[in-house]
């Protein structure tokens, strides 16, 4: 307990990180998601195939790879960011593809009268889209978009191979001068284990409030 | 106020409208009537472009239907369409079904949107479920909500894909009893339907349509007393029998 008590601070420091990775993540995510679900159910074919591209590619590779390949190929070619920078993109771009879907699923979900009713009122594609079909489809997969929400706090941990000092890193960091790994990573993971909760509360919140009348 | 001229449409190898012309002026009421996959249904909805037209021309108020985009979402909006299942927004409440349209496509302050639709829901009798969703309707209600929607636009012409075809019996009456009103005061109407009662007591002209193709046009005097052909004489009596 007292490598615990005594690196406070540390720990501390590194769960604001992980807390600040996955708020802004998870908001550049959610938009990623929500405009590459409208390119894949879009009425033009080439933005349909930009965003089955998109898809396809970044669900395909591990997080892992597209972090190094990021942090250290592009900076060979002049393009570089801060680190914390760099993770966030990375984790938003991937974790952007997953939402993607789900959001797709939850578009599918309304049905088809619905989008007809809204062009006869004469709501063109992108109103229509805003005012009927989203607020339906986002409804409907309240759920599995918390359960990303919560894979994609685990995955802001993968930002420590590339030198962010998120909660896992600085448990680590901890652990090196203190080794204690069951208290620390038992701490860390305590931690983790409660941010999910709270994303888990707030979806249930959510989808209770906003549940449609049938 | 609606012109057709030589419509043809397909789906697939399906050829499901053959060469339809058909013209309605203003303040009309035209009920088509037919068998079903006759392509009424079809043709209803070629009129605003909710299918897109194989051959042959659509104009609306003189101006042809553009092709997409814009300029077709600003036409749709003169276009009403009350639709078979009705349709409304499922996460909005009956007044906010009907405000979307007028606020978003028509820029009406939201104010002047919620008046008039309290005055839309009150000449449908149903002003007292304007804050309801539309699950906690009765399917009646929910047509004429569907109405109220429509007619928020303010169209020059209203469509209706068979608004009754799924209701109880009981509830037929309240739908028909409002469109029935709409036709006495003058509105442009093409009505797909199965309810022989309204086009007889508002339709200035039946179209009898079969095989995707317009048979039969005449005032519904004429065409329920004497069909001219033996196809509409054999329709009639399979329908109006009991």
């Amino acid at each position: 307990m007292d490598a615990l008590t005594t690196h406070l601070s540390e720990l501390g420091h590194g769960l604001v990180t992980t807390v600040e990775l996955t708020v802004v993540t998870t908001v550049g995510a959610m938009l990623l998601g929500i405009a590459v679900a409208t390119l894949r159910i879009a009425p033009v074919p080439l933005l349909r195939a930009i965003g089955t591209a998109y898809v396809e590619v970044l669900q395909n590779l591990p997080l892992l790879a597209l972090l190094v390949l990021f942090v250290f190929a592009l900076p060979t070619i002049g393009i570089s960011f801060p680190l914390f920078t760099s993770a966030a993109i990375v984790i938003a771009a991937y974790e952007g593809a997953y939402l993607a879907e789900a959001i797709r699923a939850g578009i599918n979900t309304v049905g088809v009268g619905q989008a007809e009713a809204a062009r006869a009122i004469g709501l063109t594609f992108g109103q229509s889209l805003r005012h009927v079909i989203l607020p339906q489809g986002l409804r409907a997969v309240i759920q599995p978009i918390g359960n990303i929400c919560i894979a994609l706090l685990m995955n802001t941990s993968l930002a420590a191979a590339v030198g962010v000092v998120e909660l896992t890193q600085a448990a680590n960091n901890v652990n090196l001068l203190e080794a204690q790994p069951i208290a620390v990573f038992t701490g860390a993971g305590l931690a983790y284990m409660l941010l999910a909760l709270i994303i888990g509360q707030v979806t249930g919140l959510l989808e209770r409030r906003l549940a449609i009348v049938r | 106020m609606v012109s057709v001229r030589g419509l043809h449409k397909w789906f697939g190898p399906l050829h499901v409208l053959k060469d339809i012309d058909l013209t309605v002026a203003a303040g009309e009421v035209v009920v088509v009537v037919g068998p079903s996959g006759s392509g009424k249904s079809t043709l209803c909805r070629c009129l605003n472009r909710l299918e897109t037209v194989g051959q042959g021309s659509v104009e609306i108020d003189g101006e042809p239907l553009p092709a997409e985009g814009r300029a077709l979402a600003r036409l749709r909006a003169d276009v009403g369409m009350v639709f078979q299942s009705f349709n409304l927004f499922g996460h909005k409440t009956v007044l906010d079904n009907i405000t979307l349209g007028p606020t978003r496509v028509r820029r009406t302050s939201r104010t002047e949107a919620r008046q008039q639709a309290m005055t839309l829901l009150e000449r449908v009798g149903i002003a007292d479920k304007a804050d309801h969703h539309p699950a906690q309707l009765s399917g009646g209600q929910q047509q004429r909500a569907a109405i109220a929607r429509a007619l928020a636009m303010r169209p020059k012409v209203l469509l209706f894909d068979e608004p009754t075809s799924a209701l109880d019996p009981e509830m037929v009456n309240e739908v028909l009893d409002v469109m029935v009103s709409l036709a006495a005061e003058g509105m442009t109407m093409i009505v797909v339907t199965h309810e022989m009662g309204f086009a007889r007591r508002a339709a200035d002209r039946v179209v009898f349509m079969d095989d995707g193709r317009i048979i039969e046009s005449g005032t519904p005097d004429d065409f329920f007393a004497a069909p001219r052909t033996e196809r509409a004489r054999d329709f009639l009596s399979k329908i109006l029998q009991h």
